[in-house]
């Protein structure tokens, strides 16, 4: 092609070594600190308020529940009817309910049980269903088919409708287990959801195949790759859910299939309380505040958590 | 109505001038740009200095990190995330335009300067058809609207090459191939006829062969409207054939510009030396040069196979495999077959590299998947060291991975990012069951050193490592049981010039040093030229020509080849008549 | 695209015949013998019960009595419910309440959900984002019914300004409320998801393309950040009206709607195994339609999918 003049600011034009210094080709940097995935997350955990206020709440709840007799020496099943519906006085910070039950008492020892239900149901939960979503996105074909329609079956299923019914039929047996198990039976679906998805973005990665050239087997694989890798996502699901699993127990006592009223619980006691809301509304009000709050903390672990594992939020 | 905003002014001499007494287009002087990140302030731009003529095609050449894209992009204001620009002047058309407002910038752009962008997948809206997205170019800018648009809109992307445009603007992207798109994108570029065109690396996604087909396309258009170019790549050999202007960056500063042959011929910076030196479509055009001279060149990685007598026994071949592929049509029951490699036979000397070379689809990785035994062929055998692989048993089929090894192309991928270095390196031994830990771990050393990395490196992890280091991590993994033969499966392909120079040169010096055998998965013919001994090309799942590597480049008999051989960026210039032996090495 | 959506209805066939299986199941399970309960303190003889048995279908084997009540549904046959009613008969009253209930709560989830989380992708980081972050912390954190008691409560006793509860006056006004508290926890979800979704969006590529196109950054917004980000977010609203129905149990029990989840409840107490399992039955076809009128929407929404 035809040449043009070179302009004035256009002439060859090189910069001094020591002003632009060219470095070693791709030189690894010593001085910095080994960092895992995790220790990465903790990082960008470390520096978000929100954390630490989720951290600290869990742990108030934590210790609530492991030793209420901290907190107060009343018996939250002493319950005096002269006392009923009486105003908060010294000792009883929070007053009476309708059958004369000191409300804050009550309000520190239903943190057991609801705590107990969410712990107890993500374990259940996320053991099940991680297994089933692990199987079914890696071996595929058959197995993910049936195990797909079997999880689509529990969604279609009404979750209230066959707590009901089964609650119902273990009546007599109620109370932390059975909850767990209806909860527990129904809660997988979701869980075994995200490993699946998770799984099966993770099957493709090279460092899988590497390891399949390697000669490594299958279930190896799986096991020592693929699922660390899947990690992520359910941990922040099961965090969330964790949350979740305790509003629900509350939602079955208040359907009168939850916890027996010999277990003080939240849930139970909110169930009572609303009856007589117009009348005491303070008796609504702690159970309910502390419930809410419970969930808050572990909802907002939950979104901390998965800011902090997102792989876009990572340097490289 | 199309109207070129600029006519080129050719004089009596055939000498083309820009119009308007060569006053600059685009003048960024002293430019900075900044990103907050979690660490604090890093700053990407440091300084740089920039002019375009009207009608004019400059290239900003630089790797990865050097800040090209950046500068780019900040002078159309499309910064992303948290990039702000700092300092500096971005003067366009006369008008200052550093920190004009938001209202301003969505006037200056496409209608005074278009993008073309590197992605083509990526940057189109998945979900909405070709011709809107063309059309919402055109009436954003006030060219057209209505039935007036959607003529327009026909023309445009036949002007671009795209075939049977008006049907093809009623399709999705996702039914397009990326060359069609990249089309579509510079339509769309060019719609409202731009006096600049920043073209982002536009062809790095696609094919050799389309490449140069598009860029051609592109540079005749873009001549014809008088439309400026401002070139953003990594490969100085294109930007040299394409601009006549380079600007080269490192680190956010610009250490050498001028006029592109100067700078090849002559380079001043030692960062810019390198870059010419370990370009491999530059080396691939010197060596040659350098053989129709009679001279051996420096720049050879692959010793060719003249130096008398040699083990010659075929450590692996490869015998009339055939590999079909079952495709699930969407009704139930319907597959469509797919026939991915048809008839392939080639075989690797031992201690020698064998190159694969094709485009995309061309069956290649396939290939490299059944000698590594990770697909059952439909037809033919692989036999290693004279062993037929489909009769060994699982047992020994264990005993066989230990022989033959992969390196990825995506360094990004190929490592786990939960494992520690130690492990990654240390798996294969744990899965053979190799040593106890305390020999692992000195074999690790050893490894870790072989491949040119400190100890320390061991405890890391892969999300600290640049992409070269990863690859020299993926090559210890692979050496660790003591393969005979390793198949680098498009290897170097994601890396940066100068360290995808430096791996080429440690894969060589390994195969010298341990008598490896390399079969070389790639689709860069420039890369060949340096490191394969021999060289089968292949096309849609066929060997087209198979051939030492000194013969195809020297004597192509297929047609195909030599098109592959036309399509190396650099291959019609003239620089390297004299003084090669004065290129640094 | 047909094969697509055909493909899909026919992997719902199993779920559809699981599904009912395992309800019928677990309702077989109920303890007591209705049949006893119908003759109430008075007792029935033995001859008059084995007569309501046979009626009923009650003496046949667990298997059979289920292909029966398959064979049942296909003609629209729900049987009777122990009082002498048809149970299509309670269905054609209690549904269509409910329905408009769940309808009602989806739009306004939908509304608000997916504009308050517009704004707040929008803005991701500022004042408003935060804010809307932890209103929806607090919405999912509280139980739906102390939501609803509370509502009803405040807005419909004390301020007065809606109805606290329905009975038989069944209209928008008096729904209304109800339907904010069933949607309440959904809305939550929609918002977070939308605010998430538009966050990512942002900085996708082809946003990118279009604002160098000289697209100003309203129309931007819309045509290409809206339109990619209600993909995963319509999905779920899709979805969330067999859920909407079936959950309504707890707000049809606040606000005392004559609506499928109150009957629902009052024929299980009741041990009522036709009432039962038909109204479960309806729930999952809802579920079932509603998954595939999903799936369908996906594909007009996502061409890509349309292909696959």
């Amino acid at each position: 092609m035809p040449e043009t003049p070179t302009r004035p600011d256009q002439q060859h034009f090189f910069a001094q070594l020591d002003e632009t210094p060219v470095g070693v080709v791709d030189s690894v940097d010593e001085s910095a600190a080994p960092a895992s995935v995790w220790k990465d997350a903790w990082h960008q955990l470390r520096r978000r308020p929100m954390f630490w206020v989720a951290t600290l709440l869990i742990a108030v709840i934590v210790v609530v529940a492991l030793f209420p007799q901290w907190f107060t020496s009343v018996d939250p099943k002493a319950c005096d009817l002269s006392n009923s519906s009486l105003p908060p006085s010294a000792g009883h910070p929070f007053g009476f309910n309708f059958q004369g039950c000191d409300i804050y008492a009550r309000t520190i020892y239903g943190a057991r049980p609801s705590v107990t239900v969410g712990v107890l149901t993500t374990v259940v939960v996320v053991l099940i269903g991680a297994v089933v979503g692990a199987i079914a996105g890696f071996y595929g074909k058959w197995f993910d088919s049936i195990l797909s329609r079997v999880t689509d079956i529990f969604f279609a299923i009404p979750f209230v409708l066959a707590a009901i019914v089964i609650m119902s039929v273990l009546y007599n047996q109620r109370g932390i287990l059975t909850v767990v198990i209806v909860l527990g039976v129904f809660g997988w679906p979701q869980i075994a959801r995200i490993t699946r998805g998770a799984v099966l973005s993770v099957k493709n990665s090279d460092f899988v195949t590497a390891a399949k050239a390697l000669g490594a087997s299958r279930a190896s694989t799986l096991v020592r790759h693929i699922m660390p890798n899947s990690a992520a996502p359910i941990i922040v699901y099961a965090t969330v859910a964790l949350g979740t699993f305790i509003v629900a127990e509350a939602t079955l006592s208040f359907l009168g299939i939850g916890l027996p009223q010999s277990v003080v619980s939240w849930g139970g006691d909110i169930s009572d309380a609303q009856r007589r809301l117009r009348a005491n509304p303070v008796e609504l009000f702690y159970p309910a505040a502390a419930l809410a709050l419970t969930v808050l903390s572990f909802i907002m672990m939950g979104d901390v958590v998965r800011d902090a594992l997102d792989p876009k939020a990572r340097k490289r | 109505m199309s109207h070129p905003t600029y006519e080129p002014i050719v004089d009596a001499t055939g000498a083309v001038h820009a119009p308007h007494g060569g006053a600059p287009l685009l003048q960024v002087r002293d430019l900075q740009v900044e990103f907050m990140t979690n660490t604090g302030p890093v700053q990407a731009v440091r300084g740089a200095n920039l002019t375009v003529y009207p009608g004019q095609s400059v290239a900003i050449v630089g790797e990865s990190g050097s800040g090209k894209s950046t500068t780019a992009h900040a002078v159309i204001d499309l910064l992303p995330g948290t990039g702000k620009v700092t300092g500096g002047s971005i003067v366009f058309d006369g008008k200052d335009i550093t920190h004009a407002s938001a209202k301003e910038m969505v006037e200056v752009r496409g209608r005074q300067i278009g993008l073309v962008p590197q992605d083509p997948m990526s940057n189109l809206n998945p979900v909405w058809k070709i011709g809107f997205q063309v059309k919402e170019a055109l009436k954003a800018n006030g060219i057209a609207t209505g039935k007036d648009a959607d003529r327009r809109v026909a023309e445009l992307l036949a002007e671009a090459g795209l075939p049977d445009a008006e049907r093809r603007a009623n399709q999705y992207p996702h039914e397009f191939s990326g060359g069609m798109r990249q089309r579509a994108l510079i339509a769309i570029g060019l719609a409202a006829r731009p006096k600049l065109l920043i073209a982002d690396e536009p062809t790095s996604a696609l094919d050799v062969t389309v490449q140069r087909v598009i860029l051609d396309h592109l540079e005749g258009l873009t001549q014809q409207l008088g439309t400026a170019v401002l070139f953003i790549t990594h490969d100085l050999g294109l930007a040299a054939e394409r601009a006549e202007h380079l600007v080269v960056m490192y680190r956010g500063q610009v250490v050498e510009s001028g006029p592109s042959r100067k700078i090849l011929a002559d380079p001043q910076h030692p960062y810019t030396q390198r870059l010419v030196a370990a370009a491999p479509s530059l080396a691939s055009r010197r060596i040659q040069s350098a053989k129709e001279r009679g001279v051996e060149s420096t720049e050879l990685l692959a010793t060719t196979g003249g130096e008398g007598a040699r083990r010659s026994d075929e450590v692996v071949k490869v015998e009339n495999l055939t590999k079909v592929f079952q495709i699930r049509g969407n009704r139930p029951g319907q597959t469509t077959e797919f026939k991915a490699v048809d008839d392939v036979s080639f075989s690797i000397k031992r201690g020698t590299t064998t190159a694969l070379v094709g485009e995309s689809g061309s069956g290649k990785s396939t290939v490299a998947n059944i000698v590594l035994n990770l697909l059952d062929p439909t037809e033919g055998k692989v036999y290693f060291d004279g062993t037929d692989l489909s009769t060994l048993d699982a047992k020994e089929l264990f005993t066989f991975r230990r022989r033959v090894q992969p390196i990825f192309q995506n360094p990004y991928g190929s490592l786990d990012p939960m494992y520690s270095i130690y492990r990654t390196i240390e798996e294969p031994l744990r899965v053979h069951k190799v040593g106890d830990r305390k020999s692992r771990e000195k074999r690790v050393r050893e490894l870790l050193d072989m491949v040119a990395l400190p100890a320390s490196t061991m405890r890391r992890f892969p999300a600290e490592l640049s992409g070269g280091q990863r690859q020299r991590i993926a090559i210890a993994r692979a050496l660790a049981l003591e393969p005979e033969v390793i198949v680098c499966d498009e290897a170097v392909s994601a890396l940066d010039v100068l360290v995808q120079a430096q791996i080429l040169t440690l894969l060589n010096d390994l195969q010298a040093e341990l008598g490896l055998s390399y079969l070389f998965i790639t689709h860069d013919l420039a890369v060949v030229r340096q490191i394969a001994d021999e060289v089968c090309v292949m096309k849609t799942g066929q060997v087209v020509e198979a051939a030492t590597t000194d013969e195809v480049f020297d004597n192509p008999r297929q047609p195909y080849t030599r098109e592959l051989l036309a399509a190396i960026p650099g291959a019609r210039l003239e620089v390297f008549g004299e003084g090669i032996e004065d290129l640094p090495a | 695209m047909a094969w697509y959506v055909g493909r899909r209805f026919l992997q719902l066939i199993p779920v559809f015949l699981g599904a009912t299986l395992l309800i019928y199941a677990m309702v077989f399970l109920l303890p007591g013998d209705p049949i006893l309960a119908l003759g109430g303190d008075r007792g029935i003889s033995d001859a008059l019960a084995e007569r309501l048995r046979e009626r009923y279908n009650l003496d046949k084997p667990f298997l059979v009595q289920y292909l029966l009540y398959l064979k049942g549904i296909f003609s629209l046959d729900f049987g009777i419910t122990f009082s002498g009613e048809e149970v299509i008969e309670v269905m054609k009253r209690v549904f269509p309440v409910t329905f408009q209930l769940a309808v009602m709560a989806l739009l306004f989830e939908g509304v608000f959900g997916i504009g308050f989380g517009l704004l707040a992708g929008l803005r991701k980081g500022k004042l408003f984002d935060s804010t809307a972050l932890v209103v929806s912390l607090i919405v999912i954190a509280v139980p739906t019914f102390v939501i609803g008691f509370v509502m009803q409560f405040v807005v419909g006793v004390k301020l007065g300004w809606l109805p606290p509860t329905v009975g038989s006056d069944v209209n928008f006004k008096t729904l209304l409320m109800p339907a904010i508290v069933l949607g309440a926890v959904s809305f939550a979800y929609v918002l977070r998801l939308t605010r998430t979704s538009v966050a990512e969006n942002l900085t996708a590529d082809y946003v990118r393309t279009a604002t160098a196109k000289g697209v100003s950054r309203a129309r931007v917004i819309n045509v290409h950040v809206l339109r990619n980000s209600l993909i995963p977010v319509v999905t779920f609203l899709g979805a969330d009206l067999g859920s909407l129905m079936a959950g309504a149990i707890i707000t049809e029990g606040i606000f005392n709607i004559n609506g499928v989840g109150g009957t629902l409840y009052r024929a299980i107490i009741q041990g009522q195994a036709p009432t039962v399992v038909s109204l479960t039955t309806v729930l999952v076809i809802v579920y079932i339609l509603s998954n595939l009128l999903v799936d369908l929407l996906y594909a007009v929404l996502d061409p890509r999918i349309r292909y696959a």
